[in-house]
């Protein structure tokens, strides 16, 4: 009943190629950015905003440019914490020895310097497919943590391996508030997002759509498999990188090459998984299950009022979260991204059955 | 089909529950408690270690709340959060302790170096002290600068001296070590790497050969670290591990058959969970202690009557008196006794974490009040002060001999003439980069 387009025509192509063409879409995405932007800030406490909403801002962007190759390209990459360790370092290394620069400008040229490093561990990819691409990926991820780890000038040579970020600024207005910072990472992800959206609709994301599927066929229609590979690569990058660069400045503040281990590949390649590969909203809502059920079952006792020893909860942690990503692969393969389809396409027809 | 609507609407449910529960709010501490945050590990490969550290840390808070009521009538409530040794943890338990109670945290001692420097950035704004007692960053023993650390009894720069000034002892003198070669063979981390510094200067000055071997986290792996001292068999290994580290460590001394006579760890690389796992073969390693060993007190015989004989102790009546128990404990104590000179000046009532600083940077534990806190032949006297924010910088060295620890040195100091140098510099530095004005000691 409410999600009908009856009565809505386009009259311009452009408003029938519209990212959201139905009018109910347009005023849904409009409160949602409202929400985001006015009233999260407004009510959520510093607990909130500092441990739950910025990190899931963050890995919601690292996750969506995972999802543009794991999930659009259909290469498996499990280098995503060496990925983010380079944009970090890039960031740092960058503000450090170039001082005039603004750390948001380093932020972007940080995903530069990740793209250039995606593409090179990209290469495999054009010799091998999946799990010997992720074999090689993998590889890039351990290779990374040794550099940042071994290699004294990524670190400024500081003895102990442990940075700290300097504040981020941009123009006189210096991100220091848990507010400010959300809104910081809020407005990168929701600009980051539109991106990705229009990349995936064009002819680019067509070509690794076709290059997933069936990547003969596709060199034989006439997309060249290296542009659509490393393309993939590079874009993916630009975007792990920054959010590497995000992870380290505004979360983190002071940092080790533990920060972006191979755990940290693992958790944002499930992000992708449990929220729906080739979805950008699946990347969101995979985000907010992986970053916030942890901590939601952390309290739970707590909040229940059961009295468990912290090591307790943490193993009934580990082991319910990984019984609800089987769960969830099991019942939902195509991830909570199909959930939420499956759940607009009974909306068009609600209150009928049919 | 029926699975797909049973999860529909399982997912819906689960998110109503969790909105209704997010909204109700759990009051912990009454209006006239101290919150004391405890961030521990339990779980995970460090577990080892940090379970009898926080065990003896929550025993003596129990200690105080069932045996003195509290400190001057005001009770403590503590909390514990697990980390897992892992930094972004560590700052998620942070933000979520550090408001808890009428006051906010006492204070943090969050037992990790990677935590600790995280944790330096955000004490500065949130104004809560950090005991980091034997570990952290060498250079916070400058309480100019470092006005909310206090790596109490110590930093590792001192345990690299003490050390390199024991082995320079049993050679005849430190001008004996020339040519000698010491290995260092450390935990891949900021708590591992912070010794070289004061090594390099140490064998620049003596003329001994430093060989760094790193070992990745978690430690389990390191049959290529000691192929490398099988073939260039140093003199000495320094051991810089925690957690299985530590013990796997020593399994593979056994295993390149290298004297454990000639290993010495840190103080966080001598205690039970290291040694028991080798066996006898671990008889004979050596290890600094941090001011106390294993043993049990006047402290322990109150533990185990007021705390596990009412049934509030936190682990096993066996681990009582181990070496990272007492650790723990006196850790403890070294916050309870902050408070409790806080409490002389700011009233006796729950404090804040400022007013808990000053009673930090104001500790003055005498031999009297070690006594009477049933510690007597555990510590030595000592004074924090703000120019100094350790308070002490002696250890001792004891051996394994199978079945306890044994005393093998006196007291020895670490030679501040090599090392406060090197802390101004590393301080002023700090300061530097972040655009901090020094305090002036004199003036508080």
């Amino acid at each position: 009943m409410f999600y009908r387009e009856a009565g809505q025509f386009k009259t311009s192509y452009g408003a029938d190629q519209a990212v959201f063409p139905i009018l109910q879409d347009q005023i849904f995405i409009g409160l949602w950015l409202a929400l985001g932007f006015v009233l999260v800030p407004l009510v959520s406490t510093e607990y909130l905003l500092k441990a739950i909403l910025i990190p899931f801002l963050i890995l919601a962007l690292a996750a969506l440019g995972l999802n543009l190759l794991v999930g659009y390209c259909g290469q498996l990459s499990l280098g995503t914490g060496g990925f983010m360790a380079v944009g970090a370092y890039a960031a740092y290394n960058l503000c450090v020895r170039i001082p005039w620069l603004n750390p948001v400008v380093a932020f972007l040229l940080a995903g530069g310097v990740a793209t250039l490093v995606g593409i090179a561990f990209g290469i495999p990819s054009l010799r091998i497919k999946g799990y010997y691409l992720a074999v090689a990926t993998l590889a890039a991820q351990f290779f990374l943590d040794w550099v940042f780890s071994r290699v004294a000038w990524f670190t400024n040579n500081t003895p102990s391996g442990s940075i700290t970020a300097p504040p981020v600024t941009l123009f006189e207005l210096t991100f220091d508030t848990p507010v400010k910072k959300y809104l910081l990472c809020l407005s990168i992800l929701v600009l980051f997002a539109a991106v990705a959206k229009n990349l995936v609709r064009g002819r680019i994301g067509r070509a690794w759509m076709a290059t997933r599927d069936m990547d003969v066929a596709a060199e034989i229609i006439g997309i060249r498999p290296m542009y659509a590979k490393l393309s993939a690569f590079a874009v993916s990058s630009f975007f792990i990188g920054v959010a590497g660069g995000l992870w380290a400045f505004v979360h983190l503040g002071s940092w080790e090459p533990l920060a972006f281990d191979v755990n940290r590949s693992f958790s944002i390649l499930f992000m992708v998984i449990i929220g729906g590969l080739g979805s950008i909203l699946g990347s969101f809502l995979g985000a907010a299950f992986i970053t916030v059920l942890p901590l939601l079952l952390n309290q739970l006792p707590q909040w229940l009022g059961v009295s468990i020893s912290t090591a307790m909860i943490s193993h009934l942690e580990a082991m319910i979260f990984g019984c609800l990503i089987v769960f969830f692969l099991i019942v939902e393969p195509l991830g909570l991204a199909r959930l939420w389809r499956i759940g607009k396409e009974k909306l068009r027809l609600w209150p009928f059955p049919y | 089909m029926m699975l797909r609507i049973f999860t529909a609407r399982a997912v819906l449910f689960a998110a109503a529950a969790a909105g209704a529960i997010a909204a109700t709010n759990e009051v912990l501490a009454q209006a006239n408690e101290q919150f004391v945050p405890m961030l521990v590990y339990r779980s995970g490969p460090y577990a080892p270690n940090g379970v009898p550290f926080a065990n003896g840390y929550a025993d003596y808070l129990t200690l105080v709340n069932e045996r003195d009521g509290g400190i001057n009538g005001v009770k403590i409530a503590f909390e514990e959060c697990e980390t897992g040794y892992a930094t972004d943890r560590g700052v998620e338990c942070y933000e979520r302790l550090k408001g808890k109670g009428p006051t906010g945290a006492a204070a943090f001692s969050p037992l990790s170096t990677g935590i600790t420097y995280a944790l330096t950035e955000k004490v500065y704004a949130d104004k809560i002290p950090l005991i980091t007692m034997g570990y952290g960053r060498s250079e916070s023993v400058d309480g100019g600068v470092f006005q909310w650390n206090f790596p109490l009894f110590g930093t590792y720069w001192d345990a690299a001296d003490v050390l390199i000034q024991y082995i320079g002892k049993l050679n005849g003198g430190l001008d004996k070590l020339k040519g000698k070669k010491i290995a260092l063979v450390y935990h891949d981390s900021p708590y591992g790497k912070e010794p070289i510094p004061l090594l390099q200067e140490r064998a620049r000055r003596h003329g001994f050969e430093l060989m760094t071997i790193p070992v990745t986290h978690p430690g389990v792996e390191q049959k290529a670290a000691w192929l490398q001292i099988r073939q260039n068999r140093p003199d000495y290994v320094l051991l810089w591990g925690w957690g299985v580290m530590n013990s796997t460590a020593i399994k593979e001394a056994v295993a390149v058959n290298y004297p454990r006579e000639q290993m010495y760890g840190v103080w966080w690389a001598g205690a039970e969970p290291d040694v028991l796992p080798a066996g006898a073969d671990a008889k004979g390693y050596n290890a600094l202690a941090l001011q106390h060993s294993a043993g049990q007190g006047a402290v322990h015989a109150d533990i185990l009557k007021y705390v596990y004989g009412k049934g509030k102790g936190a682990g096993q009546k066996d681990d009582v008196g181990h070496v990272l128990y007492n650790r723990g404990m006196i850790n403890a104590m070294l916050l309870v006794e902050s408070i409790r000179t806080a409490q002389g000046k700011f009233g006796k009532k729950p404090l804040s974490g400022e007013q808990v600083r000053w009673g930090i940077e104001s500790l003055n534990l005498d031999q009297k009040r070690i006594s009477q806190v049933g510690m007597s032949g555990m510590l030595q006297p000592f004074k924090v002060s703000c120019y100094d924010h350790a308070g002490a910088h002696h250890a001792r060295i004891h051996q394994w001999d199978g079945t306890k620890w044994v005393f093998v040195s006196d007291w020895i100091e670490a030679d501040s003439s090599i090392i406060r140098p090197m802390v101004d510099e590393a301080a002023a530095k700090y300061a530097k980069e972040k655009n901090l004005t020094r305090r002036d000691c004199k003036a508080s």
